[in-house]
């Protein structure tokens, strides 16, 4: 569904970041994304999910056939990508509940389907409350004001599960989250995979792999893919660091 | 993507005024021109009694030794009083039933979304419409009647409720006030007139709308809003007028008493045509609007002003007696070309008196945007509290906000708070929005309706939805 092909990324003052990165990622498919500190894996990110602040050089991104460089963020996400931000972003007097509303009948508006109502919108958000164990109360704050850093990443989660994303990417979802937070995140991400449903999970750690079995894991490092194979590679970056490679 | 940006912006600001359109209907109006004949014309031709003739020709006097007001944080060009129409009414004013009203008025309300028809039987609002200088309908009066209220044009009030307005009337605005004031008070033809009984509480929301139609009338409304001891109103008003390359004038004077332990709260929606995206025409707007507020008693004024070209305007509360309350919430839209000068006047004479300031500003395009307060404690105010908060939003880079509050306090006991910020929408939260699948249009009006929620939250539900509708429609694609 996914194909990157020779991306060459730099940042407004002409930094490179990603050089000449291939990726393919097929339906159903979970991929880890492991590397250290600035090798370019939050800035992958951000590129496939159309962050102008990034600036595509050459290359090819492809989604479901479409060239996803020529659609704005907006139009990515319609064709069904979703990211969990690293940092989500707070909005001040908007509920998440009417964030996540305004989200999905936005979306139905541009697949040009009727507006979803309020009762259905309600019957789901309750769904995917209980499954990561979020209070109603929670849903009516403001987007991630006042949030703490796993109340965040939670917020995101449920967003996620609220859109049915074809290919979800988590940007550090795990970090700074304690081992229960971390098993809500997992138990969110298996409940969208069910065969159709892709995922891009970026972490510096190997415990959140423990929950959510990745296909492929790859090792970034200077903004080029360098290692790529099955969740062995991630055991083997625990126990040796990246020098290993 | 800074270029895609312009763009949008371009498309956008040129986005119609959606009320800028013309009713052909009948009208009848004086020449421009202003003189003490034209002033006795206007009397005559509503049948006023004497008393009012003479406060007028008083205003009148008081007017020629006045000047317009200069200190305002706006760039105004002169306004001839002597090129305006003072008088224009649609030939059949009053109607005794729906069935009488000129198909074309109609009309006119359906364009506006108020069917006075559906307006009557659906929402229980009640409301008074005045169109260019007169009052053209007033619904729900026999059901109120019940009750003791009166809601109808002041040309009714002075004619039937003649000591009343004589009371009131200039009360609390003198003509000698300011300049606009003075002029509003010498030529004004119509607007509202409430009385709330004693112990009464208002069943449904008064409303009134304004709409100026004719070219070159000015529109000088006067209300005057009268809450008798522990009684308790929600009044609201909104406007708005077709598109013209002149600039039109618009001067108000609402005036409000809140008796011993009343309440009033004063909602305005104000959508004057604004002026297209080179700053041609749109309404000049000098509102003067001021409450007294008695023991215990309380006023609250709520703006969402979005419209005209130039804004001046600051709802007072005068907060007289012991333990009385005076709030003001405004969320004040500029785009294009518009400059606004907005703000309050809290002063505080009473003892343990309350003021509570939230003003909101959003500045877009090449627009200016000033918010101007004074807290002012008297010696007399022992207790006195305020908090006052000012925030500002820029979007773009050619845009100005700015704040002037004054707080001149009198008395060591008083206890007054001034926050202030001013930010932009980042980059950052739109991305985040568009990453949801949210485009950029209404990602903003999102993120500016968030940010204005203390205010919005404050409008009476009828009007709370049409007012975030209003800031979106704004605002289109003002990020630049």
């Amino acid at each position: 569904m996914l194909k990157i092909k020779n991306l060459n990324v730099s940042t407004a003052d002409n930094i490179q970041i990603l050089k000449n990165l291939n990726l393919t990622i097929n339906e159903g498919e979970v991929h880890a994304i492991m590397g250290p500190n600035g090798s370019g894996k939050s800035t992958l990110a951000s590129v496939i999910s159309g962050d102008p602040k990034y600036i595509i050089k050459t290359g090819e991104i492809t989604f479901f056939g479409e060239n996803l460089m020529e659609l704005e963020p907006e139009e990515r996400a319609v064709l069904g990508l979703f990211l969990s931000f690293q940092y989500p972003v707070e909005i001040p007097g908007i509920s998440l509940n009417n964030f996540i509303k305004t989200a999905l009948n936005q979306k139905q508006k541009a697949l040009k389907l009727k507006t979803l109502s309020p009762k259905f919108i309600l019957e789901r958000i309750k769904e995917n409350a209980k499954i990561l164990k979020i209070n109603l109360d929670f849903i009516k704050r403001s987007v991630n004001v006042g949030f703490s850093g796993g109340e965040k990443k939670r917020a995101e989660i449920f967003q996620m599960l609220m859109l049915e994303p074809r290919l979800s990417i988590l940007d550090e979802t795990d970090s700074g989250l304690d081992i229960d937070a971390l098993k809500i995140v997992a138990k969110g991400v298996g409940r969208l995979r069910n065969g159709k449903s892709s995922f891009v999970i970026i972490t510096h750690y190997q415990r959140l792999l423990d929950y959510i079995k990745p296909d492929f894991v790859h090792v970034l490092s200077d903004g080029k893919i360098i290692k790529s194979g099955g969740p062995e590679i991630a055991k083997m970056l625990e126990e040796k660091g990246y020098e290993w490679i | 993507m800074g270029s895609e940006k312009n763009k949008t912006l371009k498309e956008i600001t040129k986005n119609k005024y959606q009320y800028g359109f013309v009713s052909k209907i009948e009208t009848e109006k004086f020449k421009p021109g202003l003189n003490k004949k034209i002033i006795s014309l206007i009397s005559s031709k509503r049948d006023e009694p004497s008393w009012m003739l003479e406060y007028r020709l008083k205003a009148f006097d008081a007017l020629q030794k006045m000047t317009p007001p200069n200190w305002a944080n706006l760039k105004i060009k002169p306004i001839d009083l002597q090129k305006i129409i003072y008088y224009a009414a649609p030939k059949k004013p009053k109607y005794n039933s729906l069935d009488e009203v000129d198909p074309e008025l109609l009309k006119t309300f359906n364009k506006l979304g108020i069917s006075i028809d559906e307006q009557k039987k659906i929402t229980g609002v009640a409301i008074d419409i005045v169109v260019d200088s007169v009052s053209v309908a007033t619904t729900f009066q026999k059901t109120l009647k019940k009750l003791g209220i009166i809601f109808c044009s002041m040309s009714d009030a002075i004619k039937h409720h003649s000591e009343l307005v004589k009371k009131h009337l200039g009360s609390v605005v003198p003509y000698t006030d300011n300049y606009f004031a003075a002029l509003n008070a010498a030529v004004f033809t119509d607007g509202s007139f409430c009385y709330i009984p004693k112990g009464v509480r208002c069943p449904m929301e008064l409303s009134t709308y304004f709409r100026i139609n004719e070219a070159g009338t000015g529109q000088f409304e006067r209300t005057l809003l009268v809450a008798e001891k522990d009684s308790c109103v929600s009044y609201l008003e909104g406007c708005t007028a077709p598109m013209r390359d002149e600039n039109q004038l618009h001067a108000a004077v609402v005036e409000l008493v809140a008796l011993e332990g009343a309440e009033i709260k004063y909602s305005t929606v104000q959508n004057w045509y604004p002026g297209d995206e080179k700053g041609n025409g749109g309404v000049y707007n000098f509102v003067t609007k001021r409450g007294i507020c008695f023991n215990h008693a309380k006023i609250s004024w709520t703006q969402i002003e979005t419209g005209s070209a130039i804004t001046w305007k600051y709802p007072s509360c005068i907060l007289k007696g012991n333990n009385s309350i005076g709030e003001f919430f405004s969320v004040a839209v500029t785009n294009n070309f518009q400059q606004a000068d907005t703000g309050t006047k809290m002063i505080h004479l009473g003892k343990n008196t309350k003021s509570t300031i939230i003003s909101k500003g959003v500045c877009a395009g090449k627009s200016n945007g000033s918010y101007r307060g004074l807290v002012k404690i008297a010696k007399s105010a022992e207790n006195a509290r305020n908090f006052s908060q000012c925030d500002s939003l820029l979007m773009g880079q050619n845009c100005g906000a700015h704040t002037f509050p004054y707080i001149e306090s009198n008395n060591n006991s008083a206890i007054v708070e001034h926050e202030a910020t001013t930010s932009k929408i980042s980059d950052d939260q739109l991305f985040y929005c568009k990453q949801r699948g949210i485009p950029e249009e209404e990602a903003i009006g999102l993120i500016v309706n968030g940010y204005c929620k203390d205010v919005l939250k404050k409008l009476p539900m009828e009007f709370a939805v049409e007012a975030q509708k209003l800031l979106e429609i704004s605002l289109e694609g003002s990020v630049g």
